[in-house]
């Protein structure tokens, strides 16, 4: 009876959602990832040059190797598969961290980061072949555009993998406290625009610039 | 344990929220996204090795089969829907947009034009050039 009345206090505002959305200040959790949201987007927007650079630099191999030569199509394969499905279990991690399942949460987190280091090493390995076989970032604007796009993505997908272990050992500390899980919203927000810049990155860099 | 949840919920939704937690339901979302996501990244890589379809069509359907994807990726990864307590989400990330296709759109428009109106400096005069 009593759980009965507070379902229906509770569920009754949500009936007038337009209402209830104009009474007083957002939640902190609401504030905190339209900031962490906005943060996201110039950070996308920061990408978008590094595109543009390349995009524009594409052609200019000043007599060395072009994409169509150097560019290993299967192994971009694997990177994408293991960055799509860290991402698909950041999500489920989320849905852990909702329902508070200590366990699955550091299950889930740690399959994540696992997929992580895996795209992080086949993505080293590629750069230092690249490097070994004469075709580093000094060799032509294009690779330079290359390097500077594809290493700046790295290096996101580095600190997100440290951050993703100080969220696993936040929340072993501390359990899922509203702030440790505002934080967590953050950090998943991140992981999956990293996914979305590396669709930009294999669509536009390796798709067009191997068949450019 | 649900009480607390609708409790937490009923003031709006941040990006990465959704309205209900059903653990079946969200589970699902994520799963239908991947799905996807997997169908739209193996069409490009399809595409862009075969000898199929028509060869100028390919550099097209690999930018269309991009902004899909990151669509998908928007709606069932980051929460971003259409919903009214998303408004200001939404006007974020169509400012971003904006900004972003004019940054490369533009920057390939004039680059193109340049490359096309200035004539070739032959190597030797380049080096003449040179203080």
């Amino acid at each position: 009876m009593a759980a009965g009345t507070f379902a229906q206090a509770h569920t009754l505002p949500l009936v007038g959602l337009e209402d209830a959305v104009h009474e007083g200040p957002a939640s902190k959790r609401i504030i905190t990832g339209y900031g962490f949201w906005i943060f996201l987007l110039s950070d996308i927007v920061m990408f978008s040059c590094f595109f543009a650079a390349y995009a524009v630099l594409l052609g200019q191999t000043a007599g060395g190797p072009t994409g169509a030569q150097l560019f290993n199509l299967p192994n971009v394969a694997i990177e994408t598969a293991c960055l799509l499905l860290s991402s698909f279990f950041c999500g489920m991690a989320s849905v852990a961290a909702e329902i508070r399942s200590h366990r699955w949460f550091q299950i889930w987190m740690a399959v994540t980061c696992v997929l992580g280091l895996a795209f992080l090493a086949i993505e080293f390995h590629e750069f230092a072949d690249l490097v070994a076989r004469g075709a580093g970032p000094s060799r032509s604007a294009f690779l330079s555009a290359f390097f500077a796009l594809v290493g700046c993505h790295g290096l996101h997908v580095s600190a997100g993998v440290l951050w993703l272990l100080t969220m696993m050992a936040q929340v072993f500390a501390k359990g899922f406290r509203a702030d440790i899980q505002r934080r967590f919203l953050c950090f998943a927000l991140f992981w999956h625009a990293l996914d979305i810049i590396w669709v930009g990155v294999f669509s536009v860099v390796y798709l067009l610039g191997s068949a450019a | 344990m649900s009480e607390l949840h609708d409790a937490y919920h009923q003031a709006g939704l941040a990006p990465g929220d959704e309205e209900e937690i059903n653990v079946r339901y969200r589970v699902l979302g994520y799963v239908v996204g991947l799905a996807l996501a997997i169908l739209l990244t193996a069409t490009s890589f399809f595409v862009a090795g075969t000898d199929l379809v028509w060869q100028p069509s390919i550099p097209v359907a690999i930018v269309v089969l991009a902004i899909a994807q990151m669509g998908v990726h928007l709606v069932f990864f980051l929460h971003i829907t259409t919903g009214p307590d998303n408004t200001n989400n939404v006007m974020a990330l169509a400012f971003g947009v904006l900004i972003v296709c004019l940054l490369v759109f533009g920057s390939i428009w004039v680059m193109i034009n340049m490359n096309q109106n200035m004539m070739p400096i032959p190597m030797d005069k380049m080096l003449q050039m040179q203080p």
